[in-house]
């Protein structure tokens, strides 16, 4: 009978831990997977409004459109009226046709006719705003257009 | 020479490395969320003196001046009953029965002041060049609203299944196979047409004006 009992010990067994590697790296090719690093770095400040009744946006035929105040570290040099963002640069309304022309051939070519704007416009802003950038849509014939939200409800608040 | 036996790695540190690219990768991600309100904007077309007329009475205005108030029908409305106040003229169904205009599947009020039958009705947003953006969005997310709650109503009564649930599972690719998707969006098709979105937007007047 005492044969048996001799294996007991008192002590823990320590955890194995070389499949811990194994996990980390899994865990870090998933992130590396799902990553897209930000394309345009923001001049604008872009708190987008809230809507529920939401489609999703197809990114690889948009163009990105923010217009909003321009964040504070930039207020000093270009003052604190709303200004428009297109890719990396402040774009005039005079000039919003050109740089957007300019976007759009970045898209594969396939997909240029079926360009879809997308407008990240802070909740700040006015429609008037809006409206210039839309009117300037409509001449250059990109008819679909987005208004970016994020998730919530303006009434439940 | 005696062949030595090359010593292993000592691989302890791996974990190390790996887990420190992990939280690299981890605080960089951004999971892409962008959602949104989705429109076509009328094409640019030459002016033409034709007007078309629609009636007084199909016709759904609402308007949101420079400070965020709303006026719905000429009378001062909350952001929140101006859903089912869209919903009560969509789905009115004014005409009389027997007509042409009749519509069938219409719950509403019939009543004769207001909207002949969804196809006729139109919706109408003015906004002033100073309402905000923030507004301006809640607005027409209540009135996409007022049509989904609609559309769903409808695509339950015909086909059991709620009319945003399947187009959003359309978008994001949960349906299979090609004869699927399109007997789907046949099905979609036909649900939008009892309610077609009709979201008219007036070039926004200059305050004061």
């Amino acid at each position: 009978m005492s044969k048996f009992r001799k294996k007991k010990s008192n002590e823990l067994p320590a955890v194995n831990t070389a499949s811990l590697p194994d996990i980390v790296f899994m865990l870090l090719f998933f992130f590396m997977v799902v990553t897209v690093l930000r394309e345009d770095n923001l001049l604008v400040q872009n708190k987008l409004p809230k809507a529920d009744q939401v489609e999703k946006l197809k990114k690889d035929r948009s163009v990105y459109i923010y217009a909003g105040k321009p964040s504070s570290r930039y207020q000093e040099k270009y003052g604190s009226e709303a200004k428009i963002q297109i890719g990396d640069k402040y774009t005039d309304i005079t000039n919003i046709k050109f740089a957007l022309t300019e976007a759009r051939q970045k898209l594969l070519p396939e997909l240029q006719d079926k360009v879809m704007v997308a407008l990240k416009v802070d909740e700040d802003t006015n429609t008037g705003m809006v409206t210039d950038i839309k009117q300037e849509l409509r001449d250059l014939n990109m008819l679909k257009i987005i208004y970016i939200t994020t998730p919530g409800n303006e009434i439940s608040q | 020479m005696a062949r030595r036996a090359t010593p292993e790695v000592n691989a302890g540190s791996m974990a190390d490395i790996a887990f420190l690219l992990l939280i690299f990768f981890l605080v960089t991600t951004t999971i892409e969320k962008d959602k949104g309100i989705a429109r076509q904007l009328p094409p640019r077309e030459p002016p033409t003196d034709e007007q078309v007329k629609i009636k007084e009475k199909n016709l759904f205005i609402v308007n949101v001046n420079r400070s965020d108030q709303l006026l719905v029908e000429e009378k001062l409305m909350e952001l929140k009953d101006i859903r089912q106040a869209a919903i009560a003229f969509l789905d009115n169904g004014g005409a009389p029965s027997g007509t042409a205009e009749y519509c069938s599947y219409c719950k509403g009020n019939r009543n004769p002041e207001s909207s002949d039958n969804p196809d006729k009705a139109v919706i109408s947003v003015q906004n002033d060049r100073l309402t905000s953006y923030k507004m301006y969005i809640a607005v027409q997310n209540e009135l996409v609203a007022a049509y989904n709650f609609l559309r769903d109503r409808e695509s339950e009564r015909l086909y059991g299944w709620k009319f945003t649930e399947k187009s959003k599972d359309l978008d994001e690719g949960k349906i299979k196979g090609e004869a699927a998707k399109e007997a789907l969006q046949e099905k979609l098709e036909t649900v939008q047409k009892l309610f077609p979105q009709k979201l008219s937007e007036a070039e926004p007047k200059k305050s004061g004006q």
